[in-house]
């Protein structure tokens, strides 16, 4: 038997959690190089697991299956597809650079108590939340998916609504309810889709009698697995309900922007860079292979959603006060985008929404870990308290810039060629979907521009005068994601080149092919 | 005589045991329906063991005595506490299980 | 000679990272390297223009290909450079008025901090521009048209302290983006229509299309084109623009960036010859454009501003020529040309104005300078010839041709774009010579400042008066060595094609008519301003003027209508996503508080109560078992 790599990628953070947890009180600053460490050895295992895969190989590979509970057919069943790698490629990218961003995030007011440990907690649930999302990008049964799809919630409970922004932990009670609103909220809103899936990952057992994501699929196309319409089509509106919310598509998406404010800026990232990235690939992974043609049914009503997240998101943003919010409403505009490719059922649609994830998880890192440096020297979310940051911190702002474009799509940065390729793959087959999600573009130059102009340009405020520009550590954080952008913008083939054959399957397994070209201009 | 006549007793004790349990504040009058309930079943149980010509019934009511014997040490034991801190056996006093 | 194309960029995009991450350690060399490193460009483009001269005209497309970008099923863009005539011609205007650009900055921004952030961000600017007329592809072309939005955006914004620097920037970006929007329907047009959008394959299979998703696409080309080119109905952003930098008023928003829409048409002329209601709606585009932006200028009093509405206008020529299709794609690209001289020799030279008037830019706070600075006399006065058309400049070449184009498209068309053309020139003619007098003619109408500084005029430095001189050539015999013997047309025809209309007119009479109506529009100018002094405050003006003023209100019509409707949609979206949509759900959650809150009431802590109901519900199932038993 080989080195189960899978086991190892998702297992090395979870361990490194409960070394990071046990780290004595005194020791802090030990716990977070440990977490850090801990970090990028797995990045180091996720790009072993990028080495290996062969984008030509079978679909599934790395496997790993040992039965487990034998009694119900669950089986702890491991494998990973073009899509799931960059994703776990992304995940474990990410993490070194959240840990670094929240260094002093969760520092202890009081250092007289002895048995207060909540750096120790902080970067321990962050390396649980790693864990979990990098075996729910792994897990090719279905059971098994749906425990950590759930059991990511509770760490993430607690980075929600146990550490809110620095500024706000000064004994403000009111800012202490907000955060515990939040945190449940989140909670809720997850555990109910959740709750739901449940029952139809139960009902999918009865239907199916096992919970093999391969050998579903398998008996589906073949034709030893017959599901009746009405069967399949509530299966899939269990499994999709939970992915929406988790995504989070309109309107299902109150919850993000409360958790995305209330948290502090690396969990933020956390939570829409990497948690919400699970509901999206789901959707690709579970609902288009197990159900598909459930899918084309519901095709128009979720493209329809999709085009309203869009637009709703976007214009939203530009109504918001607060700097995270307006970030948080810009992620539903941009989950609005990929779940429009995934449904799409086109090539580029669907290559272009995988690449969407990658890129947009990177750019939202970029854009709100600069938001929370500026946030955390100024002690406010809120977009009029600032002004003029330019003048003073000119890195701070060129880098906020720079996240911005990206944000906005702007060519040559990484997000523009995946957002095109979702337009693209969704003009072929809905001209006017195509044409009013393109309006989307000009919402996003809108929201993040107005956000730039209040906040880094005209007259210094005074409060704002003695900002200090980025430490060392701040640009050690942005300056690789800012090179990763324009890298992936200009080249992005090493991405889609691990991707296109997945989607190619998938695109198989819901029986469509693309739309072919009026005239045959192309060699 | 007719067995059934027995079952007839026993659904009389264990009316007036349940009648009681119901009517009654002294905590130890409340733990004596409660006996007699107990027997009752007691009762009936023997009372179809004997119609059916088995000895599951006998064997049970051996389980239900066992049941009571260790019940009512807990039960006197929580009895005799309660009178202790209030001064009042009656079980409305007792009433701190809710919210 | 091929491998040279890619280094066209990589010098000025070089630039850019080295002048915008190097610190400021580079503060004291950064302009110089910027300078160097356009220079540089110019002279490729140089060695690659000799080159392409010396092949035969059907072998002069080179072509470069460096990576592949985007590989998805079905889905092919590259990363390829295509320099052929009409690129060769871009790349010459941009890297040469580009390099005199930068020199002419060294001077202009000698006192900015921030210099070499400028610099970076002009170099950023070329190499945006270079990849957007070199690109092989229509996506490759979508990098370079949003890069040099964004080197706009940082340069027009680029005293972000001034809110309305910052603003301007904004709505630059803004209103681009609509633009945007368009070329990336286009594109997805092109794609759903030939599976491919690289130049030669959809530009040589136009034929087999139909002309429906012809006239899509090439009205959404337009549409990109109107907002990069500032032409009717998404030229509002260029009037703010001006709060930019001078030079960068000069390169970008005169010279070259402005007129990138231009070369989309010429370059989709395939497209656009397929499609005639496409065309005529191109040049009403043009012919409106070219008389709006005439007006405006006459009107304004801010120098830059003035300026802004006169390349308004100029483009909305050049979009005119273009929507003529192959009768007028030549003198499209040679206008752009020409006027890439003029109107950037034009604005560097009022940026001199400004340099010495402590940047004042209200002309009636000018007047009689031509004492105190002759140079920018002499070279804003040639360009001043050249723009009106003054017989032999620059200008009278390549806008005479444009009128004898509009002409010659024949029929009713032709007679209104013909006389909107030749009443553009009339109108030009006014407004040029009212700046030139209210500028350097009359007494001075300087004052003092509130702080008591009066200007002192004098003449810029040298690195300012070179490339005002050097353009000042460009504007006198550009349009000779193109426009005399046909130069011009031979070098471009292998690539936009070319046909002679039948005028109803000669082309002698159109001569005539336009010295005619340059006469009248000089005479009236003169009639009003330069006789008679200029006021020094402006006089209330007839409802026109106060109009053209407040560019024909269409700002005002767009804050009503844009502005203030869309602050009310995303206010009351904001309130229905609070009380609606997350309401629904926290109402769901306090309801089911509420009835949790009835059923505590049964929690009474009387143990008889609990007896009662285990009694009750043993009771009910006794009775339900019992029932079920008699049923």
């Amino acid at each position: 038997m080989s080195f189960p790599l899978l086991t190892a990628t998702a297992a090395l953070p979870a361990l490194g959690a409960v070394a990071t947890a046990a780290v004595p009180a005194a020791r802090r600053t030990a716990a977070k190089w440990l977490a850090l460490f801990v970090s990028l050895a797995t990045l180091a295992l996720g790009i072993v697991v990028l080495v290996r895969f062969d984008p030509g190989g079978d679909r599934y590979q790395l496997t790993e299956s040992h039965a487990w509970i034998a009694d119900f057919g669950v089986r702890y069943e491991l494998g990973v597809d073009g899509i799931a790698v960059a994703l776990i490629a992304l995940t474990a990218l990410l993490i070194p650079f959240i840990i670094l961003a929240g260094w002093h995030d969760a520092d202890p007011l009081e250092t007289g108590n002895k048995r207060w440990r909540p750096t120790q907690g902080f970067f321990a649930l962050i390396l649980a939340v790693e864990a979990m999302v990098i075996i729910s990008f792994e897990a090719t049964d279905v059971f098994l998916f749906y425990i950590f799809f759930e059991a990511m919630l509770i760490p993430m409970y607690f980075l929600i609504g146990g550490f809110g922004d620095s500024a706000h932990e000064h004994g403000d009670e009111a800012a202490a309810t907000q955060r515990s609103y939040a945190a449940v909220k989140f909670l809720l809103y997850n555990l109910v889709g959740g709750l739901i899936m449940l029952a139809a990952v139960i009902g999918l057992y009865v239907v199916a009698g096992n919970f093999s994501l391969a050998e579903i699929a398998q008996a589906r196309a073949n034709g030893s697995l017959h599901m009746a319409t009405n069967t399949e089509r509530w299966l899939f509106l269990g499994f999709f309900f939970a992915f929406a919310v988790k995504a989070p598509l309109w309107p299902l998406h109150t919850w993000l922007p409360n958790a995305m404010g209330e948290a502090t800026a690396p969990v933020a990232v956390l939570i829409t860079a990497v948690v919400d990235k699970v509901g999206t690939f789901a959707m690709l992974r579970f609902c288009l292979q197990l159900f598909p043609e459930a899918s084309k049914w519901a095709t128009p009503v979720i493209l329809v959603l999709a085009l309203i997240s869009i637009i709703y998101g976007a214009l939203l943003a530009v109504g918001q006060r607060d700097i995270k919010r307006l970030v948080a409403y810009a992620s539903i505009s941009h989950f609005g985008f990929i779940v429009l490719g995934i449904f799409a059922m086109t090539s580029q649609g669907q290559s272009g929404a995988t690449l969407y994830m990658v890129n947009h998880g990177i750019s939202t890192a970029a854009l709100m870990l600069v938001a929370g440096f500026l946030i955390s020297r100024r002690g406010s979310r809120l977009i009029a308290d600032y002004g003029g940051v330019q003048k003073v911190a000119p890195v701070l702002a060129g880098t906020f810039l720079i996240g911005s474009l990206a944000t906005l799509s702007l060519p040559g940065l990484a997000p523009f060629v995946s957002e095109f390729l979702v337009l693209v793959g969704t003009f072929t087959r809905y001209p006017a979907i195509g044409i009013i999600a393109t309006f989307g573009i000009v919402l996003a130059a809108l929201y993040t521009l107005v956000l730039y102009q209040r906040t880094m340009t005209g007259p210094v405020k005074p409060e704002v005068a003695a900002m200090p520009d980025l430490r060392p550590r701040e640009l050690l954080v942005v300056a690789p994601l800012i090179v990763l952008l324009i890298f992936l913008g200009v080249y992005p083939k090493p991405v889609t080149d691990i991707v296109n054959p997945a989607v190619k399957q998938t695109m198989s397994d819901v029986h469509k092919k693309d739309p072919k070209p009026s005239v045959e201009a192309a060699k | 005589m007719n067995p059934v006549n027995y079952l007839y007793l026993s659904a009389l004790l264990f009316t007036i045991g349940a009648t009681g349990v119901l009517i009654r504040r002294n905590a130890i009058v409340v733990f004596m329906c409660i006996e007699l309930m107990l027997n009752a079943c007691n009762l009936a149980f023997v009372t179809f063991s004997r119609m059916h010509g088995n000895l599951d019934g006998q064997v049970i009511a051996f389980f239900t005595m066992v049941v009571a014997a260790a019940e009512v040490v807990v039960g006197l034991a929580i009895i005799v506490s309660l009178f202790r801190s209030r001064h009042s056996a009656s079980v409305d006093d007792a009433s701190l299980m809710k919210l | 000679m091929e491998n040279l194309i890619a280094l066209l960029v990589a010098a000025p995009l070089l630039g850019a990272v080295v002048l915008l991450c190097g610190g400021r350690r580079l503060d004291a060399v950064g302009h110089w390297i910027g300078t160097a490193l356009s220079s540089a460009s110019f002279v490729i483009g140089v060695v690659l223009f000799t080159d392409l001269l010396g092949k035969n005209a059907e072998h002069r497309t080179l072509m470069q290909h460096l990576w592949t970008w985007v590989p998805v099923e079905g889905f092919q863009a590259d990363v390829t450079f295509r320099l052929d005539q009409l690129s060769m011609t871009f790349v010459l205007l941009i890297t040469g008025v580009g390099s005199l650009i930068h020199l002419y900055s060294v001077g202009y921004m000698e006192h900015d901090e921030r210099r070499r952030r400028f610099f970076g961000y002009l170099n950023l600017f070329l190499a945006a521009m270079l990849i957007l007329v070199l690109a092989d592809n229509y996506l490759l072309l979508y990098v370079g048209w949003e890069g040099v939005g964004l080197a706009s955006y940082l340069l027009i914004g680029f005293w972000q302290h001034k809110p309305s620097a910052a603003t301007a920037a904004k709505k630059a970006f803004l209103v681009n983006r609509v633009g945007d929007m368009g070329l990336s329907i286009a594109i997805m047009l092109m794609f759903t229509t030939f599976g491919t959008f690289a130049f030669g394959p959809v530009l040589s299979h136009v034929g087999d299309a139909s002309e429906g998703k012809l006239t899509g696409i090439a009205l959404m080309l337009l549409l990109a084109a109107c907002g990069k080119s500032a032409q009717v109905p998404l030229q509002s952003w260029l009037g703010d623009a001006m709060e930019g930098p001078t030079p960068v008023s000069a390169l970008i928003h005169a010279a070259t960036m402005v007129t990138a829409g231009v070369y989309l048409i010429v370059r989709s002329g395939a497209i656009f010859n397929a499609a005639p209601d496409a065309q005529l709606v191109v040049t009403v585009v043009g012919a409106v454009t070219l008389l709006f932006g005439a007006i405006v200028g006459c009107a304004k009093d801010d120098i830059k501003k003035a300026l802004a509405g006169s390349t308004m206008s100029q483009i909305g020529y050049m979009v005119l020529a273009a929507g003529l299709g192959p009768i007028g794609y030549v003198f499209a690209i040679m206008h752009l040309v020409t006027h890439g001289f003029f109107k950037a020799g034009l604005f560097l030279g009022a940026g001199s104005v400004m340099h010495g008037m402590n940047d004042e830019v209200d002309m009636r706070k000018y007047g009689g300078l031509r004492k105190y600075m002759p140079v920018t006399f002499i070279t804003f006065g040639l360009g001043y010839l050249a723009i009106i058309g003054f017989p032999g400049l620059s200008g009278f070449f390549s806008k005479d041709k444009i009128i004898e184009a509009a002409f010659a498209k024949g029929g009713t068309e032709g007679w209104i774009l013909g006389g909107a053309a030749l009443l553009g020139a009339a109108i030009t003619a006014f407004y040029m010579t009212r700046v030139m007098l209210m500028t350097f003619f009359g007494e001075k109408r300087w004052q003092p400042d509130e702080n008591g500084h009066e200007p002192h005029p004098h003449e810029s430095p040298r690195t300012m008066t070179i490339p005002m001189i050097v353009l000042a050539f460009g504007s006198v015999f550009a349009g000779g060595i193109f426009g005399i013997g046909d130069r011009f047309l031979h070098w471009l025809e292998p690539i936009t094609g070319h046909e002679e209309g039948n005028s109803p007119v000669s082309a002698l009479t159109v001569t005539l008519a336009t010295m005619v109506v340059l006469v009248v529009g000089v005479g009236i100018a003169w009639a009003q301003y330069g006789r008679r002094p200029v006021p020094a405050v402006a006089p209330r003006g007839s409802l026109l003027t106060r109009a053209a003023r407040r560019d024909l209100l269409q700002d005002d019509f767009n804050h009503v209508v844009l502005v203030r409707g869309g602050e009310h949609l995303t206010r009351s979206l904001v309130y229905v996503d609070h009380t609606l949509v997350d309401g629904v759900v926290n109402g769901t959650a306090a309801s089911m508080g509420g009835l949790s809150g009835r059923l505590r009431k049964l929690q009474n802590g009387y143990a008889r109560s609990y007896a009662v109901s285990m009694f009750g519900g043993a009771a009910i199932l006794v009775a339900a078992t019992l029932l079920m038993r008699a049923v």
